[in-house]
């Protein structure tokens, strides 16, 4: 019998605008099933870890487990109070967007716990390589909301001098690497800056993020081979939010494995974890920065979690996904997830809840309207255009002084500025 | 001083630096153990250790961008490209992060790293081997593109480059690495030894990134050129018995301009030299600045003398390269005009 001709196999998503989104083919294990290796456990005793999901939290609230990472409860209403900030800052940003005053923005929305949950496991000296969708990590980090909006607006006081997209933060001083816009460039760099503080005998390590999409790039695989080579002491994290705009993960590569199953074949751990779930985040991040700092080498971690926002503000996600899909995401929301534990253990009610939203919303509006006071996107004031010239070099050479003194005079002619 | 090879004198500029900073690291392809596949990495490992000279797996855009980490943390690595050929992985590396690190942090990070690469052919390497992408690189702002001419400038130019706190692609001629070449394949090759730009000082100097050397002084025309091209053109001058000013401009960016000027304005004819393809090469740039500056000096056109626009071509490597004779015309077509 002649075989069948080839076919050309294309990844296509499950659900498409006017399916009903059906998670159940997701085979997630109970809460408190994984077990904890030691940090320094031989990375081939750790595979299972690379194909089942590390979760503490149970549907009621419970954490269970090996990995319940024992927080105080002043540290789980601390990550409680960052995610809710950050998802209040995320919701007037996106406004003030819609509004004109900014020209992008980009919402975290659903994903909060996967950055605030790991700057709190990190150590405050750690670099963070992340992706525009951790703004978490410096909320978590205490840096100033404020100092964030005026980099969005890129008024006067924005320290980047309105020269990055709105989101494309840097912040040296909070342990944050300036932000690429070209996917997957910091996943080597932190590898870089890791080997560095190693040879350096540093007692601080990096931690990167990547998107499930972007680590189809060579980037993330040039970070996993040098990672594995020198034992880099890194993080690396892959947020799996099922979407990379309108792409299933499955177009990413991930229909026949799991993407922290990609660490396997370097030799390293892949843990994957729900993203969702704040404590678990918590303690497998801990894990593996307790790993990286012990010389044990680096881990990849994937949070598996779900992208509630759009891409951004230049995306329409009712175009390509059922509109309601994320609220059929089987794991729940890591805000409603954390809140309902602290309840069960006492330390937190409905109506602290209620007042700690309303004083962040109103922290964010106070700061929200003083931001726009330096100035915004669309109005104005920004900093002097020509400073546009400084910072290409250290120095500035010649043919760049004389396109500053052109655009100088140009300016002058209209008026435009100084 | 001593006598050196360009090779040597690499190699001396790195040992120099690993001996004066901490803070380099030599890593690339093959240069840890073995020395390098050219060699300018001999003996460094055995050295300083192998926690700073290295070997790295074969993946630039891995080597780059753990290099830029490196120096974002605050290092000053030194990567060896084994070829500028293979350099391409590394261009978004390169491109969207190590040239603009300073600028979209606004100074908060920068990754002081130099990129060496052996470019250029006469060696027989076909088209994998024997690129000239420097004009791939001026074209991006915020990153040096450095090319040496002799050992002296090589060891001075490269320890400046290291030094540097914006990242320097520093590109060899590898066809300079054992010689000088006069573009006659067909003559025995020649040493360095002898070559009074092969004396060497032995311990640590620097020449500044964005002087150009005037290797020639002459008053008929000026030679705008760079890398083997320079003895090419020192070899036409002296066929064709024109007084010739010859300018190494030994930094493509930053450009000695006042340099260029000052010669053309002098001369009022000026041809330039370069190995690399010639559409959209350095050789325009140059072209336009000539113009827009000296028009009123001009007695002629400005001519280019550049490799053809064509991969470079394995067994016609001769038929490619820009040798003395097509400078030699070049040079009596501007003095005709």
């Amino acid at each position: 019998m002649k075989p069948p001709p080839l076919r050309l196999h294309i990844p296509e998503a499950r659900f498409r605008p006017g399916d009903t989104s059906d998670f159940s083919y997701l085979e997630l294990p109970e809460a408190g099933e994984a077990s904890r290796p030691p940090i320094n456990a031989k990375a081939s005793t750790t595979r299972e870890l690379a194909f089942g999901l590390v979760r503490v939290l149970d549907d009621k609230g419970a954490a269970c487990g090996e990995w319940n990472p024992q927080l105080s409860p002043d540290l789980m209403r601390r990550g409680l109070r960052a995610m809710a900030l950050t998802r209040s800052f995320d919701e007037r940003m996106f406004k003030m967007q819609r509004q004109g005053k900014t020209s992008f923005y980009l919402k975290c929305t659903g994903e909060e716990a996967v950055a605030v949950a790991a700057a709190l496991a990190l150590n405050k000296g750690d670099m963070c390589f992340p992706t525009y969708r951790q703004q978490g990590l410096l909320i978590a980090r205490d840096w100033p909301i404020l100092d964030m909006m005026c980099q969005i607006y890129a008024n006067t006081h924005d320290r980047l001098k309105g020269r990055q997209l709105a989101v494309l933060y840097s912040v040296r001083q909070a342990g944050f690497f300036t932000l690429a816009g070209n996917l997957a460039t910091q996943c080597p760099q932190a590898v870089g800056w890791a080997m560095a503080s190693a040879y350096k005998q540093g007692r601080d390590i990096a931690a990167t993020w990547i998107g499930e999409g972007a680590s189809a790039e060579g980037d993330f695989h040039h970070a996993l081979t040098f990672a594995a080579v020198y034992h880099a002491p890194v993080v690396l994290n892959l947020v799996n939010n099922q979407w990379a705009i309108s792409s299933a993960q499955g177009v990413a590569g991930g229909e026949e494995a799991t993407f922290a199953s990609r660490a396997i074949g370097f030799g390293l751990p892949g843990i994957r974890v729900d993203g969702n779930d704040f404590l678990a985040v918590y303690a497998v991040t801990r894990w593996a920065a307790e790993r990286a700092r012990a010389n044990h080498g680096p881990t990849l971690i994937e949070l598996f979690t779900y992208r509630v926002a759009p891409h951004s503000t230049s995306d329409d996600p009712s175009r390509y996904r059922p509109g309601d899909e994320s609220v059929h995401w089987p794991l729940g929301d890591p805000i409603d997830r954390l809140k309902r534990h602290l309840i069960s253990l006492g330390e937190w009610n409905e109506t602290r809840h209620a007042e700690l939203l309303a004083e962040l919303d109103e922290q964010v509006r106070v700061a929200n309207a003083l931001a726009q006071s330096y100035g915004t996107h669309s109005d104005g004031p920004h900093h002097d255009p020509a400073t546009i010239f400084e910072d290409v070099y250290k120095d500035m050479p010649w043919h760049l002084r004389e396109q500053q003194a052109e655009l100088r005079r140009l300016n002058a002619l209209t008026g435009k500025a100084d | 001083m001593t006598q050196m090879t360009m090779v040597q004198a690499i190699n001396s500029a790195l040992d120099v630096m690993l001996e004066r900073d901490p803070d380099v690291l030599v890593l690339g392809e093959d240069v840890g153990f073995f020395g390098g596949v050219f060699r300018c990495t001999d003996g460094l490992q055995q050295r300083h250790g192998d926690r700073r000279v290295f070997d790295t797996p074969i993946a630039e855009a891995g080597i780059v961008g753990v290099a830029i980490g490196m120096g974002a943390y605050g290092l000053r690595p030194v990567v060896e490209c084994q070829f500028a050929d293979y350099i391409y992985p590394a261009f978004d590396q390169i491109v969207s992060a190590a040239a603009k690190l300073r600028y979209r942090s606004a100074g908060e990070f920068w990754a002081p790293l130099t990129i060496r690469a052996p470019y250029g052919g006469g060696i027989f390497g076909g088209q994998t081997h024997s690129q000239s992408p420097e004009g791939l690189f001026t074209h991006v702002c915020g990153i040096k593109t450095v090319i040496p001419a002799t050992p002296y400038d090589a060891k001075g130019l490269l320890i400046s480059a290291i030094e540097d706190d914006d990242p320097v692609l520093f590109f060899e001629p590898k066809r300079l690495y054992s010689g000088p070449f006069d573009g006659h394949p067909e003559r025995p090759a020649q040493a360095w030894a002898g070559h009074p730009a092969a004396e060497v000082p032995i311990g640590y100097y620097t020449i500044p990134l964005g002087q150009a050397a005037i290797v020639r002084a002459g008053s008929a025309l000026t030679v705008l050129t760079y890398g083997t091209m320079v003895h090419v053109a020192m070899t036409a001058a002296a066929e064709t018995g024109i007084d010739a000013e010859i300018i190494d401009l030994r930094c493509l960016l930053q450009l000695d301009i006042d340099s260029i000027v000052a010669s053309v304005s002098k001369t009022g004819r000026c041809v330039i030299v370069h190995e690399a393809t010639r559409t959209g090469g350095f050789g325009a740039e140059l072209s336009a600045l000539v113009q827009e500056r000296c028009f009123y000096h001009l007695e002629a056109p400005i001519l280019r003398v550049t490799g053809w626009d064509t991969p470079y071509p394995h067994s016609f490597e001769w038929d490619y390269f820009p040798g003395p004779r097509r400078v030699g015309e070049a040079m009596q077509q501007t003095l005709a005009v």
